[in-house]
């Protein structure tokens, strides 16, 4: 019989997560851990290129075995598209945080879905930005407390961007969802939607993105266990769960 | 010979990246260098090559960033206000290290300025636009053939040093048609890219490459081996020392006996050049000093010439900012004048700086 993972760490992981970078209580590592299971499943790991930009995930080309390329804080999905267009046969996997594909590389993305490149962008919304203390995102709740909205975001200052609703609308989409790893239900359901966008990809299909909702405890001020209680109880509800576009032809 | 064509120099870059085997070309539309986009847009993709057209010049010098990851010869070209998108991008590329072409087609500023010609973007493109204080080396060609020569060589020195190059014209280089002899010039080895990522499966030594714009603070294995930021700036500046010492680039033209020595690069050189024959022919002593290069810049020349008494005539199609390098050079031992975007013989923007205006300069100068 064929042995089964069941606990441990993937095959990608080269750091021990005792000796990770981010914040206890941080989902950083466990949104980390689904993606290389993907790709180890995939046993895609040697054609791998991993592209992130700064932000709190730049740990990803600490943590991972697979070629990276690390580039400047929004730009990150310029990049991938840089590495896929040399490297057609190679699964091209961006990481962005909320502020790099939503605020600072939000032309980028639109453009890349637009063109119908064909790589992953995973975006970590964690609802601020993390890595500069914590202020206003485009993905801010109404009503949440950041340091530039001290009383919480009000109309005044906009509303949440909805990123896999709004790209699934553009034709380059093959594929936009959006996850969570608060229960291990959701943590199982995102894992699929992780697998569906990098096959998209692989087939030449189109653009493909998937958002995970992500505790930062340290930024937002909680505990480890209130912060996935915000995930549940505020985050869900404004952004739901979910796949939003999945094609197999873009016309 | 190799094949003759009669090209504009905006099309001389396209022929000139792909003498030099340049893999991938990613560009964004802007005046007056369109014809460069247009070019790679119609030869690249049917000999399988890569042209991507970007949502903008952010996007442009970002996109190349990643294809130079891959160890893949590539390039961007752009104008005035695209330039000054880029220079974010220009800094990362420096300490990312990444060997790749940008050719910049001068046109007037600041703003929108014109969509024609001018010689406005010395200074960001020399001492460096964007933040950190980078160095790279700036190409200026002034002819259609030289467009072309200069686009290998500015290949083989970003390969040779790891740092991105510029190749720097004007609106009436890029729109002006001259003969081309299309050839491949060999410049000599250049050092592996044993640094691109590949995907680890197809890395020779089986280690996985990290290529990176916070070399030093971020590890990037396995090459090169920076352990801190201050290893970093010390392997940055041993490397702008190694360009100021090897890469100078310049011609003279009739300097040894010459009273006046002008100095000028691109449009404002061939200009000059023929100003220069023609008081020649009255009997001045008129020298030139072409730089090829105006990173490094050739103070060294120009500091000879002002220890034996010239005086100079800096023409540039700006305020005055190629002429700053000339006073750097001179060292206070020379009197430096300029002639500059100011005496455009037509107050629109279709103005230019006419060898009849230089020669007037060049009386008024030695008559005094
Ligand atoms: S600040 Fe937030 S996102 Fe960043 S590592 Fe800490 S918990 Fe994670």
């Amino acid at each position: 019989m064929k042995k089964k993972l069941v606990s441990g760490l993937p095959k990608l992981w080269v750091r021990h997560p005792a000796e990770r970078l981010e914040c206890p209580g941080c989902q950083y590592p466990i949104i980390t851990r689904i993606v290389y299971d993907v790709i180890d499943e995939l046993g895609i790991e040697g054609n791998t290129i991993l592209v992130n930009s700064s932000a709190c995930g730049f740990a990803v080309i600490l943590t991972t075995s697979t070629d990276c390329v690390h580039a400047n804080h929004g730009q990150g999905i310029d990049a991938a598209c840089g590495v896929k267009a040399l490297l057609p046969d190679s699964l091209v996997v961006c990481f962005g945080g909320d502020g790099d594909v939503a605020a600072i590389g939000a032309g980028a993305f639109v453009n890349a879905a637009q063109r119908a490149d064909k790589f992953t962008v995973i975006m970590v919304n964690n609802g601020h930005f993390a890595m500069t203390g914590g202020q206003l995102a485009p993905t801010t709740l109404m009503g949440q407390i950041t340091t530039t909205t001290p009383e919480g975001r009000g109309p005044n200052m906009g509303y949440p961007a909805r990123m896999p609703e709004m790209i699934a609308t553009v034709q380059g989409v093959a594929y936009s969802a959006r996850g969570a790893a608060n229960t291990p239900a959701n943590y199982l359901k995102t894992r699929k939607y992780v697998k569906t966008a990098f096959e998209k990809q692989l087939d030449n299909i189109g653009f493909s993105f998937v958002e995970f909702l992500s505790a930062c405890p340290t930024g937002w001020r909680m505990t480890p266990q209130e912060s996935i209680r915000w995930i549940e109880e505020k985050m869900i509800p404004a952004l739901p769960l979910g796949e939003f576009k999945n094609v197999d032809r873009l016309d | 010979m190799g094949e003759r064509l009669f090209v504009i120099g905006n099309e001389a870059i396209g022929w000139g990246a792909l003498n030099a085997g340049c893999d991938a070309y990613i560009g964004y539309p802007i005046t007056p260098q369109n014809e460069t986009t247009e070019w790679f847009a119609g030869e690249f993709p049917k000999r399988g090559k890569v042209f991507i057209q970007s949502q903008s010049e952010v996007g442009s010098i970002n996109i190349l960033f990643g294809a130079v990851a891959t160890g893949h010869r590539a390039m961007t070209s752009t104008s005035g206000p695209g330039w000054g998108l880029m220079q974010e991008g220009m800094s990362h590329l420096s300490n990312g290290e990444m060997p790749c072409i940008i050719s910049l087609v001068q046109r007037g500023g600041p703003g929108a300025g014109t969509t024609r010609h001018g010689q406005m973007d010395y200074l960001s493109a020399t001492w460096g636009g964007g933040n950190g204080g980078y160095k790279n080396i700036v190409l200026t060609p002034a002819s259609v053939q030289e467009t072309h020569d200069f686009v290998q060589l500015a290949f083989y020195l970003a390969d040779k040093y790891r740092n991105p190059v510029i190749v720097m014209t004007d609106g009436l280089l890029g729109q002006m048609a001259e003969p081309l002899e299309l050839k491949v010039l060999d410049f000599g080895p250049v050092p592996e890219k044993d640094w691109a990522v590949r995907g680890r499966a197809n890395q020779p030594d089986g280690i996985r490459r990290v290529v990176n714009v916070m070399q030093g603070l971020i590890p990037s294995p396995p090459h090169p081996p920076y352990t801190g930021f201050s290893d970093l700036l010390k392997v940055l500046n041993e490397k702008y020392e190694r360009m100021k010492e090897s890469e100078v680039r310049y011609e003279t033209y009739l300097i040894d006996d010459a009273d006046l020595i002008i100095v000028a690069y691109g449009y404002t050189a061939r200009v000059s050049k023929e100003a220069l024959k023609a008081a020649r022919k009255d009997g001045f002593r008129v020298g030139m000093i072409r730089p090829l290069a105006v990173w490094p810049f050739p103070y060294q020349i120009v500091r000879e010439m002002a220890s034996k008494g010239c005086r100079f005539l800096v023409v540039e199609d700006s305020l005055g900012q190629l002429v700053e390098d000339v006073r750097i050079g001179a060292q206070g031992k020379a009197d430096v004048h300029l002639l500059g975007a100011l005496a455009r013989h037509d107050p629109g923007d279709g103005g230019m700086i006419l060898p009849d205006t230089v020669i007037n300069e060049i009386y008024r100068l030695m008559n005094r």
